[in-house]
């Protein structure tokens, strides 16, 4: 299957959840992300559960995350995540310096206020993805400059 | 940047991908919607914008050129399939007038891993495709209604896609030209 398609279908359902906001409450002006965001937890939910069906069991949280950057961001974005961070107490930062969802958008502030809706998305797909994983998080997004961009992972602990 | 390497097939899970974007997607349709007709007539839509954009994708990446005739239409559409899909669909059932044709697809990769439940039955979940195929063919100036025959889902053999030819789109003349 071509890559273009998923990019295509990818856009066609943010501007779906975006219009249907537009007609359920017209006055608020903020987009309502909430319901992107559970499309991509449950597509997230599903693949990852996919792709580690024959693997071995990770070691830890971190050896999750660096999974999560090499082998299962490759296999969607095409390319791994450029920088992973972390305070070893359950805070992770990926930062992907040409993110997929944004390099044809713009390269550099234009457009700025729309790339909320562009990556969404994406942390449902990270944050569904470590769910399935047994690890429950906060997942946000912060674009300062087109096309990178960076997750924020807050390991929630109980 | 860094390189894509992984030890997955990424073929594969990029279809996987597609379909469990997909299927999600219906999913959040039927919450929002309600009534199954709705959720087809987005998804007719959703589609039709697909198509628009897939089309010059297609033009782009295949480099050819204009259709002869419907028959022509229908091997090129044939060979989208198999690019954006992954499938060969069979081309069938021409109406004698040759203004109506079928693809009939043994599988779907749309459909993998889905099931409908018993209240979903007027569902047509692979409508994305019939306006896919809509707005593709409306680029290249060719009016056409497309529409689910057979449908796996439901327990047919095959899925048939429908596609009737209904004119040809003419070039508007610019405003203040004659």
């Amino acid at each position: 299957m071509d890559d273009t398609l998923f990019e295509f279908l990818h856009f066609e359902v943010v501007n779906y959840v975006i219009e249907q906001n537009e007609t359920s409450n017209k006055d608020s002006k903020e987009d309502d992300l909430s319901n992107l965001e559970y499309v991509g937890f449950s597509t997230g939910y599903k693949i990852i559960e996919r792709l580690t069906r024959e693997m071995p069991r990770f070691k830890d949280e971190l050896d999750t995350m660096k999974f999560i950057c090499t082998d299962f961001w490759s296999a969607i974005y095409k390319k791994q995540i450029d920088n992973l961070r972390t305070n070893h107490q359950g805070v992770y930062v990926l930062q992907d310096n040409g993110f997929r969802f944004l390099t044809k958008i713009s390269s550099g502030k234009q457009y700025l206020e729309l790339a909320p809706r562009y990556v969404a998305f994406t942390c449902g797909i990270i944050r569904g993805g470590l769910a399935n994983l047994g690890i429950n998080c906060l997942v946000t997004a912060e674009v300062q400059n087109m096309p990178a961009c960076k997750f924020h992972i807050q390991v929630q602990r109980s | 940047m860094s390189r894509a390497s992984t030890r997955f097939d990424t073929k594969k899970v990029n279809s996987e991908l597609v379909t469990l974007t997909y299927g999600s997607l219906v999913a959040q349709m039927v919450k929002d919607l309600e009534n199954p007709e709705d959720v087809n007539k987005q998804l007719e839509r959703l589609g039709y914008n697909m198509g628009i954009r897939l089309v010059e994708d297609f033009l782009a990446k295949t480099g050819t050129g204009r259709c002869l005739d419907l028959k022509d239409t229908a091997d090129k559409i044939q060979s989208a399939f198999r690019m954006y899909l992954g499938v060969q669909p069979n081309v069938s059932n021409w109406s004698p007038a040759g203004d109506e044709f079928s693809f009939l697809l043994d599988s779907n990769p749309l459909t993998d891993l889905v099931e409908l439940p018993d209240d979903l039955k007027s569902l047509r979940y692979c409508n994305i495709i019939c306006g896919a195929v809509r707005g593709a063919l409306e680029m290249v100036q060719l009016d056409v209604q497309s529409w689910i025959v057979q449908d796996q889902l439901k327990g047919d053999s095959n899925t048939e896609i429908r596609v009737k030819f209904i004119r040809k789109l003419e070039d508007a003349i610019p405003a203040g030209e004659e």
